[in-house]
């Protein structure tokens, strides 16, 4: 019975190399998504996270219609939308601080519509389909590759620089008075963002990219409030969700993306509920 | 052949080992110069005497679009002096602290202060501009007072945690020092951010509204800070709205109302006839710009 368990666990993974590969690009995602998630949250920037994740798609796609799937091209592309977005949207906020959200939304729209547009312009249904729910399977080594650096490299940023990273998010004023780089440090944090981002935009597409970055951490968040084990907590998350999203799409062949945000959400909902519960109990309510 | 290429290696390796230590230690120091100017772990850096510090504006304004929160202000806070600035709602009084601190750039005019430069400056905004529900604990809050000493990615300094507890004690909260900032009431929250501006040693001090909303005795047990501060030396500046504290503990007033009103003297400054004006140059309120004035 445990055999047969184990079995229906483990046997995808030891038969199929791509299972393998696309689990471990998802276990190196969710180490860096979980820093940079709980980091966003911390900072109340999932709203920025959320358009940055959409800003990636016009710059993915005018890499696709040139170069076609070429993974460099598509990164890249990314990439270079991702900042040049950012950037925008930090002038925007410097000029009119009031209409903020406002503003990001209709940059999220832009973004949006430019890529479905330009894709479209080229490619087929599936292609669409493709940049907007993102191909997990599909990943090979040389993304793999791609995916495991720019999660090294965050987290040994992450690591190096965490203390004016969460420092600025709660007290600009300070950091600037006692001579911390207040602007240095945004344009840091927004560069891993969006690298990370366009890291997992093959996997989970730029409609979804933003879920395995938030979801975990809020879902971490509601059962602790410091910041390492939020953290902890918020990487395995990712990493079991990632499991079962990939056991989920060999058995039931459904796209798996769709399916791991719902699954994202319910655990997040759980959590609400769950240590919400706990915390009254504790306070002995 | 072999040790003679191996004579020869030697103080090319010597050379490659002595310019990766330059280049490592001028990478170092520009990555200092950018992200961690404030760390500066010398005994004291403070000027001659004291530490005082003067503050000089010049014809100071700040805008927004085309709205003036005040206009052309032009004076001094005296070395160790302690002024309350004051005025009705509107009347630009956080614009010029943030201006003072940097926080904000004047529109026009200049302010000459030279504690802003060498990080002895700091500023305390209203407790709504800070994020209460971020994860630190009070001691880890009042640490962050002590950056110059560990700045952005250097290990903390020995001694730092007596100096916490220090400090914390000398705001009365020991008993929650390992609490997280979330489950403080408003008074609490504000004596740590004054253990925090403890630590930090500042030359000058600017405090916005430091009193609202608080009760009585914290007001008074926060207020003797003040005095204190201006005792050892430091220029301290609060934005504040009760004339009564002003006249017993402020030697000093800045009545603002966009424009200077009146600077000096607090019982010069707080006539009932320069509050009458002051009241004046606010009121009727221009129509439609209800709630936009900073």
């Amino acid at each position: 019975m445990i055999g047969q368990l184990i079995e229906l666990l483990i046997g995808p993974f030891e038969t199929f190399g791509f299972m393998r590969v696309a689990l471990v690009a998802c276990f190196a995602l969710a180490l860096a998504n979980g820093p940079i998630g709980t980091l966003l949250l911390m900072r109340r920037e999932s709203m920025d996270g959320n358009v940055l994740s959409h800003a990636v798609m016009p710059g993915a796609a005018l890499g696709f219609l040139y170069w076609g799937y070429s993974l460099a091209a598509l990164t890249l592309g990314g990439v270079f939308a991702g900042l040049a977005v950012a950037s925008l949207t930090a002038l925007m906020a410097r000029s009119r601080p009031q209409l903020q959200n406002t503003s990001l939304i209709a940059f999220y729209l832009v973004s949006l519509s430019l890529g479905v547009m330009i894709v479209a312009a080229r490619g087929s249904q599936a292609d669409l389909m493709h940049v907007l729910f993102g191909t997990l399977l599909a990943v090979d080594l040389k993304a793999l590759v791609l995916i495991a650096c720019i999660s090294s490299l965050t987290m040994l940023v992450v690591a190096a620089l965490y203390r004016p990273l969460a420092i600025e998010s709660f007290d600009p004023a300070f950091l600037r008075a006692v001579g911390g780089g207040g602007g240095a440090f945004r344009a840091i944090f927004v560069t891993l963002v969006v690298l990370n981002l366009a890291a997992s935009f093959q996997a989970f597409g730029t409609l979804l990219a933003i879920g395995p970055m938030l979801l975990p951490a809020a879902a971490a968040r509601c059962w602790t409030r410091k910041v390492w084990p939020t953290i902890a907590l918020a990487t395995f998350i990712g990493m079991a969700a990632a499991v079962a999203r990939l056991l989920m799409s060999y058995y039931a062949k459904r796209p798996s993306g769709p399916a791991f945000a719902t699954g994202a959400v319910v655990i997040y909902g759980v959590s609400l509920l769950a240590a919400g519960r706990t915390r009254l109990k504790l306070k002995g309510l | 052949m072999v040790s003679v290429l191996r004579t020869a290696a030697a103080p090319l390796r010597r050379s490659l080992a002595v310019s990766l230590l330059a280049i490592g230690g001028r990478a170092q120091s520009a990555f200092s110069r950018h992200f961690d100017s404030g760390y500066d772990p010398s005994p004291s850096n403070r000027v001659a005497d004291g530490g005082k510090e003067r503050i000089v504006v010049r014809n100071l304004s700040v805008c927004y679009d085309k709205r003036c929160a005040f206009e052309n202000l032009t004076g001094e806070f005296a070395p160790a002096s302690l002024t309350a600035v004051i005025g009705p709602n509107g009347a630009g009084k956080s614009s010029l602290l943030k201006a003072l601190a940097g926080v904000i750039r004047p529109t026009s005019g200049e302010v000459v202060c030279s504690a802003l430069a060498r990080h002895r400056l700091a500023y305390l905004p209203q407790q709504d501009e800070l994020d209460r529900d971020f994860p630190i604990t009070v001691a880890e809050l009042v640490a962050l007072g002590d950056w110059r000493n560990f700045g952005s990615v250097r290990e903390v300094p020995p001694g730092l945690a007596t100096r916490v507890h220090e400090a914390v004690a000398a705001v009365g909260l020991l008993t929650i020092i390992d609490r997280p900032i979330a489950e403080l009431s408003v008074g609490q929250f504000q004596r740590a951010l004054f253990a925090r501006l403890l630590l930090q040693d500042a030359d000058v001090i600017l405090l916005d509204e430091p009193f609202a909303s608080l009760d009585e005795s914290t007001t008074e047990d926060l207020l003797h800070f003040l005095q204190r501060w201006q005792g050892e030396g430091r220029t301290v500046v609060a934005v504040l709205h009760d004339f009564d504290r002003v006249r017993q503990y402020f030697p000093s007033t800045l009545l603002l109302a966009r424009e200077p009103i009146a600077w000096g003297d607090t019982s010069l400054a707080l006539t009932p006839e320069n509050l009458t004006r002051a009241q004046k140059m606010l009121s009727p309120p221009e129509d439609g710009d209800i709630g936009r004035a900073a």
